[in-house]
């Protein structure tokens, strides 16, 4: 961590918020504070400079926005920065899309952040709804699950690794879904992703803060919430 | 409204065709209510349009119509604006909130002949409902974002109504000088009426929908806003609020005693009332016919049960969970969540929403996605007791106020254990 607490990063929640993207931020921080770990939050609008933090989040967005948001980001360089010193970031859906070489939005291709190697055009129909499948074995993590909502496909290169083998849903292709590198990670489960999977909230945090574990906590509710989606889209 | 005697009368005007579809409407309207399948809007009105399809087209020429749409307050200003109209005549409206063609159409059959109708229309089909039935005004109430796994995003539904708008010059609008989204709309429309009944939710409109920008704005609800490169700009409302009064356009304060609660309906008692008095009613006879209105479609309803005074409350997405807020009492409150088709699939809105005004009250949550709401309220710091069901929420709750706050799907289900509560 770069102080003595957790600092995390919401980029542009007044261009990249669709739909409880909020979520992820008061998750992470809920359960960082669960452990004893002290958070700050950050809410850095499009006409203010990313700080330094720990752990950076960005949520999905329509496509003037987040044409609008990748104009921005590329001129801030904040986030490269924050790549440079494996800080944490933690992108979902139009912000998932931005990490890469190239995105297309009212139409046309536009040039992304280029932070990890996966690039991103239009599929022919639109994925929306339940999404889930095997997280890559290396990230130690159960079954994602999650809700899609998007019209763009996304080609993974050699310099990342897939998030997660589709059971059900769309995701990247129909096949794959999300991507990592060290420690920037993106995915198609939108808005509050991070509330049907604590468990990779605290991969995030394990990463921010570079603990190896963190201590126990009450999860009866997120536990439940998972038993009952997994169940529902029989992937339980 | 008129009878059944009349509209057999009116139906010799009509072309053949639709005369013979608007009574097999009525019919079959009348047979799925007597065999308790609702109340027989959507049926009746399908069944009419199979036989001529320009039935809505039909039965709409030769009344005065006004439309209202937007995200939330459309029923509840549909019939506040039915009730004010009520001074000038006969009015047919979708009281039962079947808010596309084929609830339009049964509507329309089942009212006979009226000089007016006041029409709720979902956001999709208002260009449609607009071409079929060439109202003299319509209501924009407000866009934000609701049910995102199938409805357009908001920028695109703003630009589909500002194509519309543009093709049909001739309507009047009534429009909400508060929300960016519906001043983009309205385009260059060139007969509007700005209102302002305040916006408490405004996280859709950070950003300019004509270029992009920045939205500039000030802390209150009806504050003023801007574009940041001046592409849109807040225009001067003519109709406002200020506590319970309507100010009209001429500066007349309107003194209101609405039974309905909250700040947002003496906004929609503002928007009905400037839609009335463009159809020719005057406010100050109008206005105190919005006192009758006590509940509408069950929304707002009191029913005692096992010593509980509930009130119903519905709320569907994020901007109107604030308005629900804003009206519930410091009282014991159920949240009721379910997503199926109506509600929408994606519970993802839950943490949009910040329940902290309920901590401090018992909070009790149910419905088919209650472990959505709990994992939200968790994290929130709410602290709740989950029970199974409806009933067991009435007996968990000690006697006396008890508040039911739920989004449609599950607010039908609880409305359906209390007898169809209207």
């Amino acid at each position: 961590m770069s102080s003595s607490a957790l600092q995390i990063v919401w980029v542009y929640p007044d261009l990249l918020s669709t739909y409880g993207d909020r979520g992820n931020m008061l998750i992470l921080a809920h359960r960082a504070r669960a452990r004893g770990i002290p958070v700050q939050t950050h809410e850095i609008h499009v006409n203010e400079a990313l700080p330094e933090g720990d752990i950076y989040l960005m949520g999905g967005g329509e496509d003037g926005p987040q044409a609008l948001a990748a104009e921005r980001l590329l001129a801030d360089r904040g986030l490269h920065r924050a790549v440079d010193r494996r800080a944490v970031v933690f992108a979902v859906c139009a912000g998932y899309q931005l990490l890469g070489s190239s995105f297309f939005a009212k139409g046309a291709k536009f040039g992304g952040l280029d932070l990890i190697d996966i690039s991103s055009d239009r599929g022919e129909t639109r994925a929306v709804g339940e999404l889930g499948g095997e997280v890559d074995p290396a990230l130690g993590l159960p079954t994602l699950s999650g809700f899609e909502n998007h019209g763009g496909r996304t080609h993974l290169g050699p310099g990342v690794k897939p998030l997660a083998t589709v059971k059900t849903g769309i995701g990247n292709d129909g096949r794959t879904e999300g991507a990592w590198a060290g420690t920037v990670l993106g995915t198609y489960c939108h808005g509050p992703a991070l509330s049907r999977n604590p468990a990779l909230a605290d991969l995030l945090l394990r990463w921010a803060t570079g603990e190896e574990t963190l201590s126990d906590m009450d999860d009866t509710w997120p536990s439940r919430l998972r038993k009952e989606r997994l169940t529902a889209t029989g992937l339980a | 409204m008129t009878g059944n005697l009349s509209s057999v009368e009116d139906e010799k005007k009509l072309p053949l065709r639709a005369s013979l579809a608007a009574s097999v409407s009525r019919t079959a309207a009348a047979l799925s209510r007597a065999a308790g399948r609702g109340d027989g809007s959507v049926i009746g009105g399908k069944l009419g349009m199979m036989i001529d399809p320009d039935l809505l087209a039909h039965l709409a020429a030769g009344r005065k119509i006004a439309l209202v749409s937007g995200t939330n307050g459309k029923t509840t200003t549909t019939r506040f604006t039915t009730a004010a109209l009520s001074v000038l005549g006969d009015v047919a409206t979708n009281s039962f909130g079947a808010n596309m063609p084929t609830g339009h159409t049964s509507a329309l059959a089942r009212a006979g002949s009226t000089p007016f109708a006041v029409l709720e229309v979902d956001e999709h089909w208002l260009p449609k409902v607009i071409a079929a039935t060439d109202p003299k005004v319509v209501a924009l109430l407000n866009l934000s974002r609701d049910q995102l796994d199938r409805a357009k995003e908001v920028a695109m539904m703003a630009q589909l109504w500002r194509d519309t708008f543009a093709k049909h010059p001739g309507i009047h609008l009534v429009a909400n000088a508060d929300d960016p989204m519906i001043v983009y709309a309205v385009g260059a429309a060139p007969s509007v009426t700005w209102f302002s009944a305040g916006q408490r939710w405004r996280e859709d409109a950070h950003v300019c929908p004509a270029c992009g920008g920045h939205m500039e704005r000030g802390e209150a609800d009806d504050a003023h806003w801007q574009c940041s490169n001046g592409d849109l700009v807040r225009p001067t409302p003519q109709w406002t609020v200020d506590g319970n009064a309507v100010i009209d356009a001429s500066g007349t304060r309107h003194e209101l005693k609405l039974q309905l609660p909250g700040k947002v309906n003496v906004g929609n008692a503002a928007t009905a009332l400037a839609v009335t008095h463009y159809l020719g009613a005057d406010t100050a006879e109008a206005a105190p016919k919005l006192a009758e209105v006590a509940s509408v479609a069950g929304r707002y309803a009191q029913v005692e049960r096992d010593g509980r005074k509930i009130r119903l409350l519905l709320a569907k997405n994020p901007a109107s969970w604030l308005e629900a807020f804003d009206m519930a009492e410091d009282a014991p409150t159920l949240l009721a969540i379910n997503a199926r088709d109506p509600d929408g699939y994606d519970t993802s809105w839950l943490f949009d929403v910040d329940f902290s005004p309920l901590r401090g009250r018992q909070v009790l949550i149910t419905g088919e996605r209650a472990y959505d709401l709990a994992v939200r309220l968790e994290v929130n710091e709410v602290p709740f007791t989950h029970v199974a069901s409806f009933a067991r929420a009435v007996q968990t709750a000690p006697p006396g106020r008890l508040e039911v706050i739920a989004n449609y799907s599950a607010f039908q289900d609880i409305r359906a254990e209390l007898d169809r509560v209207v």
